[in-house]
Order: structure tokens, then C-alpha cells, then sequence
């Protein structure tokens, strides 16, 4: 498979053509805006959170290239369900494959491995992660107000 | 005027970094509005200087440093000669167009321009002629206007009669748009703006480094450019003003070089350019733009510009082709520089210029440091090709290939 490939793997098209949970949360509970400078991405996240903490809904918009789009459509279906610890695990994850290049042994990952490619690819990397450092910003300190995060301080 | 023959190989054969491949294909270099590549006259005068002559400048009596010094000041006559001025006093040595838009927001600003003065940019501008003008509008109370482009990517020339008028203390114009390749005709709005008593900045980071330069003809009072666009090292700048108004100026930043005298209550400024180059310069780096410019003004600019405007034309027309792309800027070639600034439906230029990569060729995708244009077209962001003089139209072939690929390959998605 060529590096490309790799990057490009058909399950973040389909998710980048055809995004879950994109929109919004009718009583959301949590939200949280978050940007890519470099490249001018945005993704507005919102999440409801039920009386046991869990995330009962979550949907995101915005927009931005490929990668950033599948992984914030990738990232909801996966936290969907989850408390907020777990998704706070499943960010530190999915960090750790952006570094490492393959997904963490205990992850249950699923389809979320078709971006371990990205981490071949350091520009790309913010892109991969906006979604989830806007999910922790938003679970963090997005509660009933909404909070910015940025993944790259540069512009040229 | 050129008094070297356009030798397509042998100029691609003067820059190493061309013979180098990306992803296992040959390197087709289309970001040249970011930065130029470097031939080997240049680089060599950068080795020359730290093997055979390294010293500080302007202070030593020893034979390196005179040595130094007069490399270092040569440079200023070539610049003078390369753009039309008329003394060397007039060539201040800054980091780059950045560093020079913003010494003069300081010292010509700060200094001349009263609260409700108006400052006139354009949507054109990049960031560094908008940011400087805002920090100077929240500070001093200056009113910032701009004039408008139309949907073409040009300005809007009726609208800049309108805007610019009594009130305008100063306009500062790009010579040509970054991220569409727009060419602005400056020497009609410093005409107008002169009739007012207007102070003219034209930002030429894109413009010097293609188009033949002459400061009278551009009717400027100041002229910013950067050596790194234009086959020089990073990290040199030229600012061009009138010597008058850098007489006038007081000193943008202060310490060794830029004074006559230090006792421990006061300082007198040294002579102009020197006032404006305070501390230790780039020396080794704007000794090696002098062999830029040498290089440039040998091939002569106009051929320079020709050529791209071939590259321009044959890429405009065969990129046409593409399905789904949508081509920004101008129709009229004699309007835009060799820039092409182009989207694909439902690709994210971040993922054009990711695909084209992978075919060896580097172009640029982003906002380009020019959200204002972006948002005119309300996009995010665009692809953006930029040719020099070393691009060939087997390169526009490989483009163009490479950019059919990218629409193929987002293409081939069942949703």
C-alpha cells in the first residue's frame, strides 16, 4: 500500500462523504469550538450528558479537510455511550497512536485504526487530532459555555 | 534587458535542490510565492563569505571587516540598481517584508500620523499589511479603510476614487496578491493618492521578485520586499523609501550601529540607512542576495516575467479541463502574476496539496495568510500554484496530471 493509501484508507472517505453525527444535540449539556489556524479547519462539538455522566448524545460541524472530518465523525461514534472518563481515555489513546503510528493493544479502536496512518504524516496530525482535543476541551471546560481550542499557532 | 541567453536547463541545472525527488518522483517545486529556491551562486556566496571574510561590519579596522563591510554596502548599490532608486541611503536591510511594513507603522506611523488620520489598505493585502495597520489603528486611533475587490480578484478602482481623499494620510498596497496573483495597478492609485498628499507603501514580496521594479515609475514613497522570494537566503528584507522621509523618521529600534553617540543621558543617531539597522546586520545573508540579484538582473526581468506568464497561460487553460475545479482570479493574463489559485469540488485543498505531494509536486493550500480574500470567496481556504523561472511546462504537464489524480482519486468514494 502506498503512503497515500495508508493516509487516505477508504473507511475515512466513506466517513468524510458521508459523516455520523454531524449537527447538533438538542439539549446539549457541553460544547466546545476548536481551530486549525494552519489550515483554517473548524469544528463545532456538541454533547449531552446523562444523569450518569454518560454521553447520551454528540454531534459535530464545522468543516475542514478529509482527515479532520473523518476523525471527528469517527471520534463521536466511538465516545458515543462512553463516560466522560472513558473518552478522556480514548483521547490519551488516540494521541498515543498519533505518535506511535499504530493503536494502543487495549483501544478497542475498531475502524478509529484507519487513522493510525496519519501519524506518518506530522502536518497531518493536527488535523487527525482537532476533534479530540476539542472533545477533552469541551467535557474539560465546556459546560453550558463554549471554549476555543487551538492545535497549531502558526500561519504563513 | 538580459545580457544572458533564457537557457531553460542550463538555469535548472544553476539550482541543486531541483535534481532531488519527493515520494520516489522528481521534484516539481510550485511554491515559489512562499519562498524561491536557491541557485548555486547564491549559496556559494554565503560559503564564500563565512570561509574567506567572516567579521562584523562597519566598525573594524582590520582587513576582514573592510572587507566584510564593503561586500555588505555593495549589496546596497546592487538593490538600487535592481529597482530604479536613487541613492544607497535609501536601502534599509530588515528580516524580511514583515520587518519592513512594521518599522514603518513604527517610526513613520507613530510619528506622523494623528488619531482620526486615515490609513488606506486593500482586501488584497496579506496579513502583514493588515496586522501592522490595526495594531497602529488600536493605538494611535487612525481610522483603517479599505478598498474592495471585485469577484474577479482585481481591485476595485471606482471604489478606491471614492476611498482615498483628503483625509488619507497613507495607503499601502500590494503589488500583487499573494493568494490569487492579482497585479495591481499601483502607479495609478499612488497617482491619486499624491494628489492628496498621500504617503504611498507598495508591499512588494510578490511583485519584485517577477515583475521588471522601478520605484519612480510605481510613484511609491516606500517599497518592502523580502530576498528569500527572489532566489536569496532568509532573513533579509529591503525597506525603499524616499531618503527625505527616512530623514525624517526617528529610529525604529535602538542599540549599536544606529547611533553617532551614547553618553548615559542621550544618544544621537547615526547617519541614514545606518539609523534604521540597529545591532549586528545578516551580513553573510544579504551578501549572498547581492549574487540573487546579480542572477536575476543577468536573465533581465522582463524574460523572467515572460516566461512565467507562458507557464501561467498554458496552466490556466489545461487546469480548465479538470472536473469540478473552480479557477480563482482574473481571466485577464496581463492582470495576475504566475499565481493560480484553484479549488475542487468536494476536496479540501489540504487534501489536493496532500495527493500532489505524493506526486513530487509542492504547491501551497491554506488561507495563505490572506483570510481576507478567503472570506470575500467565502471559503476556508485554496490550492495555490506559484511558478519562477525554473518551472517548465513539463512541470505544468505533471500539475496538471497530478491534479486530475487528486479529483480521481476523492473521486472513487461510494458513498
Amino acid at each position: 500500500m502506498s503512503d497515500l493509501d495508508e493516509l487516505y484508507r477508504e473507511v475515512l472517505l466513506n466517513h468524510y462523504r458521508s459523516p455520523r453525527n454531524a449537527g447538533h444535540v438538542d439539549g446539549a449539556t457541553h460544547a466546545a469550538d476548536g481551530a486549525n489556524p494552519l489550515c483554517g479547519d473548524e469544528v463545532h462539538l456538541e454533547l449531552a450528558l446523562d444523569a450518569d455522566g454518560r454521553i447520551a448524545d454528540i454531534a459535530f460541524s464545522g468543516h475542514g479537510c478529509s482527515i479532520s472530518q473523518a476523525s471527528s465523525s469517527l471520534m463521536t461514534e466511538h465516545v458515543k455511550g462512553r463516560d466522560a472518563g472513558a473518552a478522556f481515555a480514548s483521547v490519551a489513546d488516540f494521541q498515543r497512536m498519533m505518535v506511535e503510528g499504530n493503536p494502543p493493544p487495549d483501544a478497542d479502536f475498531g475502524d478509529l485504526e484507519a487513522l493510525a496512518g496519519v501519524a506518518k504524516f506530522p502536518v497531518r496530525v493536527k488535523c487527525a487530532s482537532l476533534a479530540w482535543k476539542t472533545l477533552e476541551q469541551a467535557l474539560r471546560d465546556g459546560r453550558l459555555a463554549h471554549a476555543a481550542v487551538t492545535t497549531d499557532e502558526r500561519s504563513q | 534587458m538580459s545580457i544572458r541567453e533564457w537557457d531553460q536547463d542550463a538555469i535548472r541545472r544553476d539550482f541543486p535542490v531541483l535534481r532531488r525527488e519527493v515520494n520516489g518522483r522528481p521534484l516539481v517545486y510550485l511554491d515559489n510565492a512562499a519562498t524561491s529556491q536557491k541557485p548555486v551562486q547564491v549559496i556559494a556566496e554565503l560559503t564564500r563569505y563565512y570561509r574567506d571574510y567572516n567579521a562584523n561590519i562597519h566598525r573594524g579596522v582590520h582587513t576582514l571587516s573592510q572587507e566584510a563591510t564593503a561586500a555588505y554596502e555593495a549589496v546596497r548599490d546592487r538593490v538600487v540598481a535592481f529597482i530604479g532608486a536613487r541613492a544607497p541611503e535609501e536601502i534599509v536591510f530588515t528580516r524580511n517584508t514583515t520587518e519592513a511594513i512594521n518599522l514603518v507603522a513604527h517610526a513613520y506611523g507613530r510619528a506622523f500620523l494623528q488619531p482620526g488620520d486615515e490609513v488606506v489598505i486593500t482586501e488584497l493585502e496579506h496579513h502583514s499589511n493588515i496586522v501592522p495597520w490595526q495594531l497602529l489603528r488600536d493605538e494611535r486611533g487612525v481610522v483603517l479603510r479599505y478598498v474592495p475587490m471585485l469577484a474577479d480578484g482585481t481591485l476595485d478602482m471606482a471604489e478606491a476614487r471614492r476611498i482615498i481623499g483628503p483625509r488619507t494620510k497613507l495607503l499601502a498596497v500590494t503589488q500583487m496578491s499573494n493568494a490569487l496573483g492579482t497585479i495591481v495597478p499601483v502607479a495609478e492609485l499612488a497617482a491619486l493618492a499624491h494628489q492628496h498628499g498621500t504617503v504611498v507603501l507598495v508591499d512588494g514580496a510578490q511583485s519584485v521578485p517577477h515583475l521588471p521594479t522601478d520605484v519612480a515609475a510605481l510613484g511609491a514613497d516606500f517599497l518592502v520586499f523580502s530576498a528569500h522570494k527572489m532566489l536569496g537566503p532568509t532573513g533579509v528584507g529591503v525597506l525603499w523609501a524616499r531618503g527625505e522621509l527616512l530623514e525624517a523618521m526617528p529610529p525604529f529600534l535602538g542599540g549599536g550601529d544606529m547611533i553617532l553617540t551614547v553618553t548615559m543621558e542621550h544618544s544621537t543617531w547615526n547617519a541614514v540607512p545606518h539609523k534604521f539597522e540597529a545591532g549586528t546586520p545578516n551580513i553573510a545573508d544579504v551578501i549572498a542576495f547581492g549574487a540573487a540579484l546579480d542572477y536575476l538582473a543577468a536573465l533581465g526581468m522582463d524574460a523572467v516575467c515572460r516566461h512565467e506568464r507562458e507557464l501561467l497561460g498554458v496552466a490556466l487553460e489545461r487546469l480548465a479541463t479538470v472536473p469540478g475545479i473552480t479557477l480563482y482570479g482574473s481571466a485577464d493574463l496581463d492582470a495576475r502574476g504566475g499565481v493560480v489559485s484553484f479549488g475542487l469540488e468536494g476536496i479540501h485543498p489540504h487534501d489536493i496539496g496532500q495527493v500532489l505531494d505524493g506526486a513530487g509536486v509542492a504547491i501551497r493550500a491554506g488561507h495563505h495568510c490572506a483570510q481576507p480574500v478567503m472570506q470575500h470567496y467565502g471559503i476556508a481556504a485554496t490550492a495555490r500554484v506559484s511558478f519562477y523561472l525554473y518551472n517548465t511546462l513539463a512541470e505544468v504537464d505533471a500539475l496538471v496530471a497530478a491534479v486530475h489524480e487528486a479529483a480521481r482519486f476523492f473521486g472513487r468514494v461510494r458513498v
